[in-house]
């Protein structure tokens, strides 16, 4: 009875381990990742599987978070995708393109209340890009290429 | 040369801001002749007796889109006869996005047996002009004779994915403010949705 016990416990923690990895945030929980004080820049692009020109710039996005691996950079793809479409379309989606960039899921349906949080120019439409190292700014809106990013990232340097 | 150019890329850039701005609240709004999914072109000068008109620009396939199809539909169900029709405009360029062509809108229409006109804006001649960069996007126009003034703009309501889950009805709110000679508040709002798709 009790082995059954702790292999019962040992799964449960697998499983809450594994959901754990690909946790769908709420905008308060995400928040600080858009506020992280130190010497490191900070790629946000906002994304979903759905948007075709957002995909159509990802590969760019894994190009630089490759290019700068050594120095203190870091490109964080937040996903808009729905949380109901995580199993289904989002992992695969990951897997498939092998994209190693963090990945973070945002659904936080009341969009009104967090849009002008991430930038106040920022309409809503996607993709949206923030790029930050501590307090210097710079937000687009709309596609990039791999050198608009490089550009982008020198202004908050 | 290089001069030359940089000015020129500022100009361009300026203009695209411009461009990109479209209507705030509070300002007149032109009025439009489109092409309906039933063939007929539809004017806003139209709708005669309306009070105002619930422009929504939307398309075909976008998920934030899609999930809001039904709820237009109610709404137009519901305001359309206390004066408040809804029109829907794709400003979507088919040749960018395939999925926004006339012939799949027409389609659409009568799958999801729209009731109100689903109109085709090719050329962006319209859209460009409201400033709309995103689907859905609402402008809710008030008309007097027919002079169009813009007098919200943004989101149906807070929660695209879940019409049971919302709790603020921002769009229905302005509408019912405007239907008691009120201002509406908020007349701005903020939603995700797909970029309108156009050439670059």
């Amino acid at each position: 009875m009790i082995k059954q016990l702790i292999i019962l416990i040992f799964l449960t923690g697998i499983i809450i381990s594994q959901t754990k990895a690909q946790a769908i945030m709420k905008f308060n929980e995400f928040e600080p990742y858009l506020h992280r004080q130190n010497d490191t820049v900070y790629i946000l692009n906002f994304w979903a599987t759905w948007c075709r020109p957002c995909v159509k710039e990802l590969p760019y996005f894994e190009q630089i978070n490759q290019t700068h691996k050594q120095k203190k950079l870091k490109v964080i793809l937040v996903s808009l995708d729905f949380a109901e479409d995580l199993e289904t379309k989002l992992k695969p989606f990951i897997k498939r393109k092998n994209l190693q960039s963090e990945i973070i899921v945002m659904d936080d349906p009341d969009a009104n209340s967090w849009i002008d949080k991430v930038d106040k120019n920022w309409s809503g439409a996607i993709p949206a890009t923030l790029i930050y190292k501590a307090d210097k700014r710079v937000f687009h809106e709309g596609s990039l290429n791999y050198q608009q990013i490089e550009n982008l990232i020198k202004k908050v340097k | 040369m290089r001069k030359a150019v940089l000015l020129f890329t500022m100009i361009m850039f300026a203009a695209s801001l411009v461009f990109a701005q479209g209507y705030k609240v509070g300002d007149k709004a032109i009025n439009f002749k489109l092409k309906n999914v039933d063939g007929k072109m539809i004017a806003s000068q139209d709708f005669k007796d309306a009070k105002g008109l619930i422009i929504i620009f939307t398309c075909n396939t976008c998920p934030y889109a899609v999930k809001y199809e039904d709820r237009i539909i109610a709404l137009d169900k519901k305001y359309k006869t206390k004066g408040f029709p809804v029109i829907a405009i794709n400003p979507n360029d088919p040749e960018v996005q395939p999925d926004d062509t006339y012939e799949k809108m027409v389609k659409k229409a009568q799958e999801k047996q729209f009731t109100f006109p689903y109109l085709y804006d090719p050329g962006r001649k319209v859209s460009a002009v409201y400033g709309a960069t995103k689907t859905p996007h609402v402008y809710l126009v008030s008309k007097k004779g027919n002079a169009l003034t813009v007098e919200y703009i943004g989101a149906i309501d807070d929660n695209y994915k879940d019409a049971s889950m919302v709790k603020k009805t921002y769009l229905e709110d302005a509408i019912n403010a405007l239907l008691e000679g009120k201002k509406p508040q908020p007349n701005y709002t903020k939603a995700i949705g797909c970029t309108v798709k156009k050439k670059s």
